[in-house]
């Protein structure tokens, strides 16, 4: 039977080509980082740069700051770049990460429907959120362990609302990104906390505004952490520090003034400030 | 009605011009896919061919198991390969994770019951037919097996396509281990995620329109093909 | 009529399959080399032929062969494997692990000897009902047996193709194989079969010369089934 053994043939040849085309292997890092930077669209600014300037590929898995640093901790990540101060700095002392440094900032915006109802608009987002509270008005929550989320839950208690005996059925909890938690409140005309870069490159935004902004406690900063060489000794520490260096410096910094989405810029550099 | 229009004329305009982008992350979703059906096959077939066959303990127990492992949630089966390949993971070393060949070593798991399962009700078929014929001339089981496996090609290709079809339309596993890294690892069930979480919901669409125009192009042409081979060997 | 030595004893052979008794206290021995098992529908001839092949088990009694034979048979609708027709002789010369060459060798001569060389390369498949079972034929005969079952080999064939069929299981049985087969065809039986064994409701009830059979058959269900049967 010929026709059985080149039928194997060709089975196995294809299986080596497909094996071999998925073993070629290129300079990368794995950088762990937040929806909020890969879909604003700023990594997709900023790494051809730093590629072009290292000849260091970065490849960028973009989740919630809390599942970027446990992807870290699991060793499957050169560098973080979040932002979550105090998860960060957790993450620092646990021994995981070898120092924290400070990149750039962008701000939260608080969205809603244009009407108003809870007449949640204003310059004070505390006050804002209890109106929220007050009216009932839909929320929509990441609940995603998020950085965002984190923030989120931040005002929440500084506000001095209690979401453990608040909380009702007009405080929802999507545990989604950015993203689908906008698609959710776009939908049911629900409030949300978002940060502005996802919030300028979101196209599905219906009846949705911002409500709040500008404000100094909406200020949200993002950092970045080598991964401990010495708890993960596969860490590309070399490349992963020649990336960190890179943001700080004052070409990468330059880079990230320059990203800007309808003529409004979307992240503030401020490293080493 | 007016986005779907929109996503139709999108569709038409990505293809129509040729996207590079688009077309390196359809070859990718082609190329994971077809790589993860392919060593399915290799493992779902004979072993659907032992369960149709063989006379062992336990058989029934793993005919039934392999029915329900169907339905495996493509999340749990991305979340246990991550556990794997991940670096603090048994297979950490081989630094797998985020890379093509996690993603189909998930779709591998997850559609090799579907493969396994749909080929053992093929053989089991052709076993009825069969089984006095081998059994006279002295084939052993496991040659039988080995035998309906061949005779029974044409009629596997459907067990094939529907763990093909699984395999490209997941996108819960490739997510978890391939990361949606782009360039690397974005194939178009994760792109359509992605576009989708961006509010961009016309060009996932699109995205998703052309999905299924590719499915159904394998399909069509494995429709064809066997169509050509039955009725040349009957 | 000389009848050979006994080659195959059962010994009150049964089977009853979920409760229905199939064969009922089967105790023959068969020493003929051409055997006609013949019986009204539903008898239970297939089954014993089946029985005798070994692909049933008895579910009572035993059969036994004195001389270790080796044995083929042939169905009433013949199983090809998807492939050329000379690759469906080859493969049981295959599974008796005959080297490549002499396969190919002796399956070319069974195609010849059933008449069907031209077709060797024809998808099996394709052939019509009648050349499939000449090439079922050929890939029995080619592994030589010492005896052939055969069940019903010409039931779904046209009169044409009855009559090659019927010629190539005559040279079967001139080459030296000893034949059983079943049929309800009674000129075929008589034509082919130096003994008649008759089977009604899972039981022998004759077992007989075939002339003596067709002209004086002791049993009373064997005269009314000849009287049925006989147009």
């Amino acid at each position: 039977m010929t026709s059985r053994r080149s039928f194997l043939a060709a089975f196995y040849t294809t299986l080596l080509l497909v094996a071999t085309g998925t073993q070629a292997q290129e300079r990368f890092i794995t950088v762990a980082s937040t929806t909020s930077t890969e879909q604003s669209g700023l990594f997709g600014h900023l790494l051809p740069a730093f590629t072009k300037a290292s000849g260091i590929k970065v490849r960028v898995v973009a989740l919630g700051t809390g599942q970027a640093l446990d992807m870290a901790r699991r060793g499957d990540a050169d560098v973080v770049f979040v932002h979550d101060q105090a998860a960060e700095e957790k993450f620092i002392v646990e021994g995981y990460g070898v120092k924290r440094q400070e990149v750039m900032y962008n701000d939260f915006v608080l969205i809603g429907p244009k009407p108003d109802p809870a007449r949640a608009a204003g310059k004070d987002i505390l006050e804002s959120l209890r109106r929220i509270e007050a009216a009932k008005a839909p929320f929509v929550s990441r609940g995603d362990k998020s950085g965002t989320h984190a923030a989120e839950l931040r005002y929440w208690k500084t506000a001095g609302v209690d979401l453990n005996t608040r909380k009702g059925l007009w405080y929802r909890d999507t545990g989604s990104g950015m993203g689908p938690a906008l698609n959710t409140a776009a939908s049911m005309n629900a409030y949300i906390l978002a940060d502005r870069g996802t919030w300028l490159a979101f196209k599905n935004r219906g009846e949705l505004g911002i409500v709040v902004e500008g404000e100094t406690r909406l200020f949200n900063q993002y950092g970045v952490i080598l991964v401990n060489p010495a708890r993960h000794p596969h860490v590309k520490q070399a490349g992963g520090q020649k990336f960190i260096d890179w943001l700080v410096s004052a070409a990468g910094q330059k880079m990230i003034a320059e990203y800007k989405i309808d003529g409004e810029q979307l992240f503030f550099p401020n490293a080493g400030r | 009605m007016g986005e779907i229009a929109t996503s139709l004329v999108l569709a038409g305009e990505l293809v129509a011009t040729g996207d590079e982008r688009l077309a390196a992350i359809v070859m990718l979703s082609l190329q994971v896919s077809f790589s993860a059906t392919l060593i399915a096959c290799l493992i779902g077939m004979p072993l659907g061919a032992l369960l149709a066959v063989g006379r062992f303990p336990g058989r029934r127990a793993l005919i039934v198991l392999f029915n329900g492992l169907m339905g495996l949630p493509p999340v749990v089966v991305g979340l246990l390969v991550y556990l794997l390949l991940s670096r603090a993971g048994p297979l950490g070393p081989f630094g797998l994770l985020f890379t093509p060949a996690a993603m189909i070593i998930a779709q591998t798991v997850l559609i090799v019951p579907i493969v396994a399962a749909l080929a053992r009700q093929t053989i089991e078929d052709e076993w009825r037919e069969y089984r006095e014929q081998l059994r006279s001339l002295g084939a052993s089981r496991l040659r039988s097996a080995m035998t309906l496996l061949w005779d029974g090609r044409f009629s596997l290709t459907t067990s094939g396509l529907a763990g093909f079809g699984r395999a490209i339309a997941e996108v819960g596993a490739v997510m978890i281990v391939g990361g949606n890294i782009d360039g690397v690892t974005r194939v178009m069930t994760t792109t359509i995620a992605l576009e989708t979480s961006k509010g961009d919901l016309p060009l996932a669409l699109a995205l998703g329109l052309i999905l299924i125009a590719v499915v159904l192009a394998v399909n069509t042409a494995a429709f064809v093909l066997r169509q050509w081979a039955e009725k040349r060997w009957g | 009529m000389g009848l050979g030595m006994t080659w195959l004893v059962l010994d009150r052979l049964g089977l009853t399959e979920s409760g229905v008794c199939i064969i009922n206290d089967v105790t023959l021995k068969v020493g003929a080399g051409r055997t006609a098992i013949l019986g009204p529908n539903g008898a239970g001839k297939s089954t014993l032929l089946r029985l005798m092949h070994g692909l049933l088990r008895p579910s009572d009694g035993c059969q036994h062969w004195p001389q270790a034979f080796t044995q083929g048979m042939v169905f009433q609708r013949p199983v090809m494997l998807r492939t050329t027709a000379l690759a469906n002789v080859e493969y049981g010369l295959k599974l008796r692990g005959v080297n490549p060459h002499d396969r190919r060798q002796r399956a070319v001569e069974a195609l010849v000897r059933v008449g069907l060389p031209a077709i060797a390369d024809r998808p099996a498949r394709r052939l019509s009902g009648g050349e499939q079972q000449r090439v079922a034929l050929a890939r029995a005969w080619a592994l030589e047996p010492q005896v052939l079952f055969l069940d019903e080999p010409t039931a779904s064939l046209d009169p044409a193709s009855s009559r090659e069929v019927e010629r190539i299981i005559r040279e079967i049985a001139a080459s030296g194989t000893r034949i059983v087969m079943t049929t309800h065809n009674l000129g075929q039986a008589r034509r082919i079969a130096e003994e008649v064994i008759f089977i009604d409701s899972g039981r022998v009830l004759e077992q007989s010369p075939v002339e003596e059979f067709f002209t004086r058959p002791r049993h009373a269900a064997a005269q009314r089934f000849l009287e049925e049967e006989t147009p």
